[in-house]
């Protein structure tokens, strides 16, 4: 069936079942990359998007139950050539290896900072609990949260 | 029988026509090409590695492939410096048949040695040729020529750049390796923290991965495994299947079963129906988990013994035993394995995060019955794999299902249980060691056992087939018999001997060929273990002989460089000889030269120990590592920390799980892996050393780190875990 979502601030409409898991929907539909398949269990956080603002687990939200909320993945918060701060944050301290779970730390991260900009390394790791990095790329992306709150909040 | 004829020419049956040759030495010297540094050796046309175009950009080919550890990046340095080019003048083309050199698998730390070096020589070499057509052309000695970002320049300020040479410049021709490559204090690129190219997209979402690719009109597919090993699908309703909307075809092959459907979601859900209705049978039952090691050394053995060194033991010494064990390891990757393969006319295109393409495309044309020619395998990246995970399976797995549907691509990614309960594992390993220190408080002799199975059943590393779906078809090929791997580097004995100067020694290996489970290679092979073993050891030796355990290293090391890096992570940890821990706070060291012959590392790990929880946590480790001529620092650093890291889950989490019935980690919750909030944070040190050749470093700290938990927990508490992980209830049980 045909349903209309937002996303990344524009209106998309897209034909599938009210119980597809959003994933599939940015993924195959939207051909948005940033989302991942991980676990299909809300288990490592790969998948994560915000909706309105609060992070969700992609890969177990039906598109039925979004209605009219704003869908944000990584790709609508910077482009290559115009990063958002925590995009810029992850390139700086080079926090990625195999990057595969790094767009869902990224979005897991903007919904901390923007609860809480100027938060502490263990604010950090409490709110990036729920993300698995499988490669040990933990330091640096703790670091990456940390110097995107302060160059946020420097602006 | 004259010492010139090769095996190859007597197995070819010219014996008898090449000794009657042989006699002259001219022709015997002809037929035996000379050796070339690194990969070279195997892909030995310029033209292989590097191609200059008209446009004054050169393109760079290797057969090593990128996993997540930064190497395309590293290996551009190496060629960028060599040729004297900008880094964004080269375009890097990696780990594709039809077009890069073969260099077998991107693994066990070798591809800066290997496809770096072959890279560093062949760059080298097409500068001088560059430089050859310059001179001739300015009519100057190519000596009085300069070069500077892919221009030439003549004394004079005449300039020739090198698309201006391009078509002239023969690189059609086997690399000599003749031409000195830069002394490293000439290097501008090498030995600078570039940053990785593959890190933009990958933060933004580019396309970065072969779950991101989409070709007209592509089909998604899923596959059904059996319950257990080797059961046999009796029956399915596929109709049922084929009733889920949007399902295309139901590919069967024997006991291989999978879906393909228009939309994802969709073959998700015929997966699903397919699985509540298929019947399996058979499968031998597993071995008892709680008895899987007595188990495996009850299995038949083949024994080697390396690493000997005889000599007396003095009267009066003090023996000591300890057994330690490690446990099977899965890869688990984040994300599930996955492919995209593409039947067309015949010929088969398979995109896939395998380790190598060559190897995999092997076993394709065996499992397939197709010819090499057809069948073309192009790496893209996966999710970070640290061994031989599902990659190459879930590439036969697409397949069989593209070849189910023809003229339509599919795209085919596992399933997080499909990745955990198929996914070869790191094998389960039993290690003994016993050692006699003398009255003077130094090891006299020590001895010491290992049981593994083998550390690699990759594609092509046995003579049978080694990509799972093949042993389920209706007419199953099998897995050949598995192989040692040999020393120096080894497979489970990978660093069971001791780098110490031990006056007597002696080290078993029993290679078990039964697997209970499947194994192959994970990140380090038996070096994990085997360091952890040996580290551990040496402070239970060193607390028997009432030393420190830096000090005693330092007392057993005379390698300079092994002694520099233990005492660089001791001075950067601030250790201080005779500290004692207070029951619930320690710290521990570990050292290991990589393979023996790879990078030199030591590692601090401090811990933290909840008494009444059970808890061990490693708050914060230190590294310092010599890997001999650094291409990359960031890029070192970085793979330590994740190494250090990775080790530090393994260590306090990890152990796959299972019943007789089978696998039982399935999932994140069946198979915990260390959280972002129990990472330690960890400071790594580099000594550089830009006249050594570089030495592999990406599986470096692994053993290091685990030894160092082990040590900071007995350090903290006075009592030892020899059996891992050192989870909650190994810690409560060693505390009493």
């Amino acid at each position: 069936m045909a349903i209309s979502l937002k996303v990344n601030g524009a209106s998309r409409p897209v034909t599938a079942e009210p119980d597809t898991p959003l994933l599939y929907v940015l993924r195959n539909d939207l051909e948005l990359n940033g989302a991942k398949f991980g676990c299909g269990l809300a288990q490592c956080g790969a998948c994560t998007v915000l909706v309105d603002g609060k992070s969700v687990r992609s890969c177990v939200t039906a598109i039925g139950s979004i209605g009219d909320a704003q869908v944000t993945t990584i790709e609508g918060l910077g482009t290559i050539d115009k990063p958002h701060a925590l995009q810029r944050a992850f390139i700086d301290e080079q926090a990625a290896q195999c990057g595969y779970c790094i767009s869902g730390m990224i979005m897991s991260a903007k919904a901390l900072l923007d609860a809480n900009p100027r938060p502490s390394e263990q604010d950090v790791r409490a709110g990036l609990a729920g993300n698995l990095c499988r490669c040990g790329t933990h330091n640096r992306i703790i670091a990456a949260v940390l110097r995107a709150a302060k160059e946020t909040g420097r602006t | 029988m004259n010492a010139s004829l090769s095996r190859r020419e007597f197995a070819a049956g010219l014996g008898a026509i090449v000794v009657a040759f042989s006699l002259a030495p001219r022709v015997a010297s002809a037929q035996e090409p000379p050796r070339l540094p690194g990969s070279l050796q195997t892909n030995r046309r310029l033209d292989a590695w590097l191609r200059i175009n008209s446009d004054g950009t050169a393109t760079v080919f290797t057969g090593k492939v990128e996993l997540g550890q930064g190497i395309l990046t590293a290996l551009r340095q190496i060629a960028a410096e060599e040729l004297d080019l900008p880094l964004d003048r080269i375009a890097m083309i990696s780990g594709d048949t039809s077009r890069t050199p073969n260099e077998g698998q991107t693994a066990g730390s070798q591809s800066v040695e290997n496809s770096g070096t072959a890279l560093r020589m062949a760059g080298t070499e097409a500068r001088a040729i560059l430089l050859d057509l310059a001179a001739k052309r300015l009519g100057v000695a190519a000596e009085a020529l300069s070069v500077a970002d892919g221009v030439i320049s003549a004394p004079d300020g005449r300039k020739v750049g090198y698309g201006e040479l391009a078509a002239e410049a023969d690189l059609k021709r086997e690399a000599t390796a003749k031409v000195a490559p830069k002394p490293a204090a000439s290097h501008r690129i090498v030995g600078k923290s570039i940053p990785r190219f593959d890190i933009p997209a990958k933060v933004t979402g580019g396309a970065a991965y072969v779950q991101d690719i989409r070709l007209p009109g592509m089909v998604h597919g899923r596959v059904v495994r059996p319950p257990r090993y080797g059961a046999t699908l009796e029956s399915v309703d596929e109709a049922a299947a084929k009733a889920v909307p949007g399902v295309i075809a139901v590919v069967r092959d024997g006991s291989f079963l999978g879906v393909v459907a228009e939309r994802e979601e969709q073959a998700i859900k015929a997966r699903t129906a397919l699985a509540g209705s298929a019947k399996w049978k058979g499968g031998p039952e597993l071995p008892d988990p709680a008895r899987i090691h007595e188990h495996i050394k009850s299995l038949q053995s083949k024994d080697d013994v390396i690493g000997v060194k005889q000599a007396p033991v003095p009267a009066g010494a003090r023996t000591l035993e300890a057994t330690y064990t490690k446990p099977y390891l899965a890869h688990a990757s984040i994300g599930p394995s996955a492919a995209l393969a593409e039947f067309k006319d015949g010929k088969l295109t398979v995109w896939t995060h395998s380790q190598g393409v060559f190897p995999l495309r092997a076993e394709l044309v065996q499992a397939l019955k197709m010819q090499p020619g057809d069948v073309r395998c192009v790496h893209t990246e996966g999710s970070g794999c640290y061994g031989h995970n599902g990659a190459d399976d879930v590439a036969l797995d697409a397949a069989l299902l593209a070849r189910g549907v023809p003229g339509r691509p599919v795209r085919l990614q596992w399933m997080r249980d499909d990745e955990f309960a198929w996914e070869p594992y790191g094998a389960a390993m039993v290690m003994q060691a016993k050692a006699s220190l003398g009255a003077d408080g130094r090891i006299a002799d020590w001895q010491y056992e290992l049981w593994s199975n083998t550390h690699s059943t990759r594609p092509q590393s046995t003579k049978g087939t080694n990509v799972l779906a093949a042993w389920y078809l209706a007419q199953p090929q099998h897995i050949g018999p598995p192989q040692g791997l040999p020393q120096p580097a080894g497979g489970g004995d990978r660093n069971a001997i001791p780098l110490y100067d031990f006056p007597s020694q002696r080290v078993l290996h029993h290679f078990i060929a039964e697997m209970p489970l499947r194994v192959s290679a994970l990140r380090t092979l038996g070096a994990y273990a085997n360091v952890f073993a040996i580290e551990s050891f040496m402070d239970e030796l060193a607390a028997a002989a009432g030393a420190d355990p830096f000090a005693f290293r330092l007392a057993h090391m005379k390698d300079p460089r092994a002694r520099a890096v233990i005492e660089a992570v001791a001075r950067k940890a601030g250790w201080k000889e005779g500290e004692k821990g207070d029951g619930t706070r320690g710290r521990g060291i570990g050292f290991a030269k990589y393979k023996n012959l790879a990078c030199y590392i030591a590692v601090v790990a401090e811990v933290e120990v909840d008494r009444a929880s059970g808890t061990l946590r490693c708050p914060r480790a230190y590294a310092a590592i010599d890997a001999g001529l650094i291409i990359n620092p960031d890029g070192l650093i970085s793979q330590t920390e994740g190494g250090i890291v990775q080790s530090a889950s393994w260590t306090l989490k990890e152990q796959v799980r299972f019943d007789k019935n089978g696998i039982t980690s399935r999932d994140w919750a069946s198979y915990p892996i260390l959280t972002m909030v129990e990472a330690p944070k960890v400071e790594v040190e580099l000594i550089n050393r830009p006249n050594e050749r570089p030495l592999g470093a990406g599986e470096g700290s692994q053993g290091p780190a685990v030894a160092a938990i082990a040590n900071a927990f007995a350090h903290a508490t006075g009592k030892r875990i020899r059996d891992l992980p050192m989870n909650p209830e190994r810690v409560k049980a060693a505390l009493g």
